[in-house]
């Protein structure tokens, strides 16, 4: 019985420490590089989307420029103010689990949902616009009303639709990403309320966070991709 | 060594940065600059927007682990890797 393994001698035993890691800095440390290495394969997911943008607007350069202007440029300006202060709220809720308060935890968690939701209303208003409008792909997609706006420009009316496919495929991925971490908070919030995450505990929080900020930086640049290229005077 | 704790206002001011950038790259895009410019511009304001996401927000300048940051280099590396051979391939199809 003497010789037994001195660690709990050495650094105080935490009950959330797993019997598997030497102490709790290895335990964070192991968790966020998982999350890293889970982040590292979403760029690839998205990666594929981001490439296949890429050529066909190499290809399509002018049905691009044109389809891109049926985008509003201030939802999608106000939609990524939005999302900036939602990563805000995440990363200060991280923080307020960190310095242990636990109220201004379960406050921004629920801000950060509250962000979050009013992004994913603001997308659903602009699908259900662009619907209306005949610009989802298919039998019904009708572009004229914005190519009769430059005459001037010869444009294949059937390769913008490739710019509008893309759109919903990339919006769409993003807004299912945003879901998802809507309904991650969802149980964060409960279980930071319960008083589980504090200044020696808060892997899930910390690592939901990281899935947030991952899905706020794909926005960063669907934003000025699909809303902003070819905003200026086209000739 | 416990874990570093960023300050409030290391957030906020990162905040504020963010919000400006998304606003400056709203406005010059409605400004005609010589064509590929445009593009250009607003790749670089996302690209610095997305740093800054990642440096304090996810907190990449301030961990201990190398792990971390050799995954995050390697996954950004081998994104490029997927846009430039790609990109290298399509844009000079028409020169064979």
């Amino acid at each position: 019985m003497a010789d037994r393994p001195a660690v709990e001698s050495i650094e105080q035993h935490n009950l959330a420490l797993q019997h598997h890691f030497v102490n709790m800095e290895q335990q964070r440390n192991a968790a966020s590089l998982g999350m890293w290495l889970f982040l590292a394969t979403e760029i690839m997911f998205f990666g594929g989307l981001f490439c296949s943008y890429l050529i066909y607007r190499y290809w399509y350069p002018n049905e691009f420029a044109i389809a891109s202007r049926a985008l509003s440029l201030p939802i999608g300006t106000v939609n990524t103010a939005v999302l900036i202060c939602s990563s805000l709220t995440v990363a200060l809720s991280v923080r307020a689990a960190q310095v242990g308060q636990r109220k201004m935890l379960v406050i921004l968690l629920l801000l950060t949902m509250l962000f979050g939701l009013t992004f994913l209303g603001v997308k659903g208003y602009e699908w259900h616009d662009e619907y209306e409008r005949h610009h989802v792909p298919g039998l019904a997609f009708n572009i004229s009303d914005l190519t009769a706006e430059y005459p001037q420009i010869h444009i294949d009316p059937v390769h913008t639709q490739l710019f509008f496919a893309l759109y919903f495929a990339m919006t769409g991925l993003h807004a299912l990403h945003m879901i998802i971490g809507v309904g991650l908070f969802c149980f964060i919030t409960f279980y930071a309320w319960k008083g589980h995450y504090g200044p020696d505990y808060h892997t899930p929080l910390e690592n939901s966070g990281l899935y947030w900020h991952f899905v706020d930086i794909v926005w960063i640049y669907l934003f000025p991709l699909l809303y902003l290229i070819d905003r200026h005077p086209l000739k | 060594m416990s874990e570093h704790i960023v300050s409030s206002k290391t957030y906020y001011t990162i905040w504020i940065i963010l919000l400006v950038l998304t606003a400056v790259t709203a406005w010059i895009a409605t400004v005609d600059l010589r064509p590929p410019l445009n593009t250009i511009v607003a790749l670089l304001i996302a690209s610095g927007k997305a740093t800054i996401v990642v440096l304090f927000f996810m907190h990449v300048k301030y961990t201990s682990e190398k792990l971390t940051k050799t995954v995050l280099v390697a996954a950004v590396f081998w994104l490029l890797i997927l846009l430039a051979l790609s990109m290298a391939d399509y844009t000079t199809r028409h020169l064979l």
